[in-house]
């Protein structure tokens, strides 16, 4: 399976940005999810109104998550739900690797769960041998290719359908075909077969309802709703974050969760997940275990701004809004969130050293503060977290001598005024018209010259001259 | 009516022709203008690296020099985004803060302060060339100027005012960003720039100086036919002035 580092992000950004195919794959992807996101908020008149509801709905939530977590465990015992709790990766990995064992489970789908990619559910039950089938088309596409996803939304983004074709063609030994339609009818036809085979079935979850103990996974293609309801067993993984208080809160983020993840009015399939089977109709699994993850989170709790970041309903809408992910794709963030919501939760989610990068891959533009649906402003939390970075030292030394002795210079106008004359100075014997080389600036785009009397001079001539 | 100008760094060093053009509209208008001796920068560049302690000093120096102004202007949006909305999150003394409340309301943007404040909605004036306009994010996404620039454009006699595609996708400079992210920058740089010649102008206008240079600068180098111009610039020319 592909290894990622965000302290690898430089590298993989010249990476991504020679790959011309994955730039073109990924500008195709993102601008045709922001035209039908567009599209449909244009026939939503309360969008506003939504965004600011969920918002405080989700604060709430946040503000007494300890509360809610406990009705929610209580809630799901009453409907025979089994509750663990996972504290971090290595310990979600062993309850669900105990529960695998416990019942002779050989056989695993699963549904798409960025969870289970955050805590590398996947590799482990591999490595115990137990075989592991992602289920959603993105998914399957991208573990054919021992890859990790690349969107929140759409994992195999970054490839086009003549790299699915190559790949199927490589994995799965079909003439190749880069036909949709034919690939599609492929890994159906692959992964029908193992619905009825497996064990254990593997999801997360968009939801985790508190007040009704139950919980819910959004989907387009019905694989979620075959992998919950088909195996004897279910286990879903879910972060602490996904509570919400009650059923009458679910409708005010499905009515944002569609069009924002992929342009539609509503998803396809909604499933609610409220216990084991009853056994009146005999449908369903028979044991239905719910993981909570924290792995991190609780320490996003701590920071009363911060906080806010755990809000996110893991849409995909800023990546698709963000000029960077447009240009770099997913990979190049080295993590498995990426994007804004990415840059924002690595340097909480892994400390400022290991993600003293992430939050820099952004021109503060603000597209992903206007699309999120949560009202969660990203760029604002960007912010705090470069602070954050500086605080803990993990900027270059030469930038922070830099910038303190910038402060200093710059609250001292006569200082100023005499060094600001230095490249004007410079300019002077360089030709006319040529510009400083600013390095790392770049010479495809140079400045221009520095002025020889500046602003301040040419003005004072100008009230000259009209007296 | 009165003004203080607020010369941001790039217009003071690199692009001073703008900030005279401002400096003609304005007294086109009516309006007095006036330059604040020993202004220096706003603190933007430290402060969206992440060094926020650095930028204390430099946005007390900022507002102790304009906080008894009546109007405060800049040809910048960025600029003026940074007073009015991140010296808010600092922890400024509180005689400096106290200051800094009346600042905050009457700091504006150019195009802003012509057509909120002074309500103009046509500059009158000619300009008989095709032009196109970039919107710069944190213009429209912090302050949330979108129609003003544009109106003030359309209503200039004889221009030929055409959109670009995505006029509002990010130019890439991003202050800092330009250097520290260097390559995804160009990437985003070219892509403005094709969106730019597509439209055949001959001119994209724009009303932040960083922006305007990163583009133009990219523009130039490669050959390519449009050049930037500050809307500032732009009026000053339709104008006469």
């Amino acid at each position: 399976m592909q290894k990622l580092s965000p302290l690898n992000i430089k590298k993989n950004v010249t990476e991504a940005l020679a790959d011309k195919n994955l730039q073109k794959a990924v500008l195709n992807a993102t601008a045709s999810s922001q035209d039908s996101r567009e599209h449909i908020i244009s026939e939503i008149p309360y969008w506003e109104e939504l965004r600011q509801k969920t918002n405080n709905i989700k604060s709430r939530v946040i503000n007494n998550l300890d509360t809610f977590l406990e009705t929610f465990e209580t809630n799901c015992k009453e409907n025979g739900i089994i509750v663990h709790w996972a504290s971090d990766d290595v310990s979600a990995r062993n309850i669900i690797l105990k529960i695998a064992s416990d019942n002779d489970v050989k056989k695993i789908v699963k549904s798409k769960s960025l969870t289970t990619e955050e805590i590398f559910l996947n590799d482990a039950l591999i490595e115990n041998g137990i075989e592991t089938l992602e289920t959603d088309l993105g998914e399957y596409i991208v573990q054919l290719k021992e890859e990790v996803p690349s969107h929140l939304i759409i994992p195999a983004l970054h490839l086009s359908k003549e790299d699915v074709g190559e790949l199927f063609t490589e994995k799965l030994g079909i003439e190749y075909t880069s036909v949709p339609e034919e690939l599609l009818q492929v890994a159906r036809k692959n992964i029908r077969q193992k619905f009825l085979e497996a064990d254990m079935g593997i999801s997360g979850s968009n939801f985790a309802i508190a007040e009704s103990g139950s919980f819910v996974v959004v989907e387009n293609e019905a694989n979620a709703h075959l992998t919950i309801s088909l195996p004897k067993i279910h286990v879903a993984v879910i972060g602490i974050e996904k509570i919400i208080p009650d059923m009458e809160s679910l409708p005010y983020f499905l009515k944002l969760l569609a069009p924002s993840a992929t342009g539609q009015k509503s998803s396809t399939y909604v499933n609610f997940i409220g216990g084991p089977s009853r056994g009146e109709y005999g449908e369903g699994p028979e044991k239905v275990h719910v993981v909570l993850v924290d792995n991190g989170r609780s320490k996003v709790l701590q920071n009363e701004q911060l906080r806010e970041t755990l809000a996110c309903i893991r849409c995909g809408a800023c990546l698709n809004s963000c000029p960077v992910y447009q240009h770099i794709g997913g990979h190049a963030y080295g993590w498995v969130y990426m994007g804004p919501i990415g840059a924002t939760l690595a340097p909480q989610f892994l400390g400022t050293h290991e993600a003293k990068y992430s939050p820099y891959l952004c021109t503060l533009c603000g597209e992903c503060y206007k699309v999120c649906p949560i009202k969660i402003n990203l760029p604002e939390h960007l912010l705090t977290l470069r602070n954050q970075i500086v605080k803990d030292g993990e900027t270059a030394k030469v930038e922070s001598i830099g910038m303190k002795t910038f402060s200093y210079v710059a609250s001292r106008p006569k200082l100023y005024n005499l060094l600001t004359t230095i490249p004007v100075v410079a300019q002077s014997i360089i030709p006319d018209g040529k510009s400083f080389s600013v390095p790392g600036y770049g010479n495809e785009r140079p400045l221009p010259p520095f002025d020889k009397l500046g602003f301040k001079k040419r003005f004072e001539k100008e009230k000259k001259n009209e007296k | 009516m009165k003004v203080a100008l607020f010369i941001p760094c790039i217009t003071e060093h690199l692009l001073p022709e703008t900030g005279i053009s401002m400096v003609r509209v304005l007294e086109h208008l009516g309006v007095e203008v006036e330059y604040v001796e020993n202004q220096t920068c706003c603190g933007q560049p430290a402060f969206n690296a992440g060094y926020h302690d650095e930028v204390i000093p430099m946005a007390e120096h900022f507002i102790e020099l304009f906080a008894d102004k009546e109007y405060v202007i800049a040809p910048s949006g960025s600029c003026v985004g940074m007073v009015r909305l991140h010296y808010e999150r600092l922890p400024l003394s509180e005689k400096a803060y106290s200051k800094y409340k009346h600042l905050q309301s009457r700091i504006f943007e150019f195009t802003e302060f012509l057509v909120n404040v002074m309500k103009v909605k046509s500059i009158g004036g000619s300009f008989n060339h095709r032009v196109t306009y970039h919107q710069s994010c944190h213009l429209a996404n912090e302050l949330g100027i979108v129609s003003q620039p544009r109106d003030l454009i359309k209503n200039i006699d004889n221009i030929d005012f055409v959109e670009m595609e995505n006029s509002s996708v990010c130019c890439g400079f991003g202050g800092t960003f330009s250097y520290k992210q260097e390559d995804i920058s160009l990437s985003l740089v070219a892509q403005k720039a094709n969106y730019i010649e597509a439209t055949s102008a001959e001119y994209c206008i724009g009303a932040d100086s960083s922006c305007l240079m990163n583009i133009d600068g990219y523009l130039k180098a490669h050959n390519m036919k449009a050049r930037t111009m500050h809307i500032a610039d732009l009026l000053a020319q339709s104008l006469g002035l």
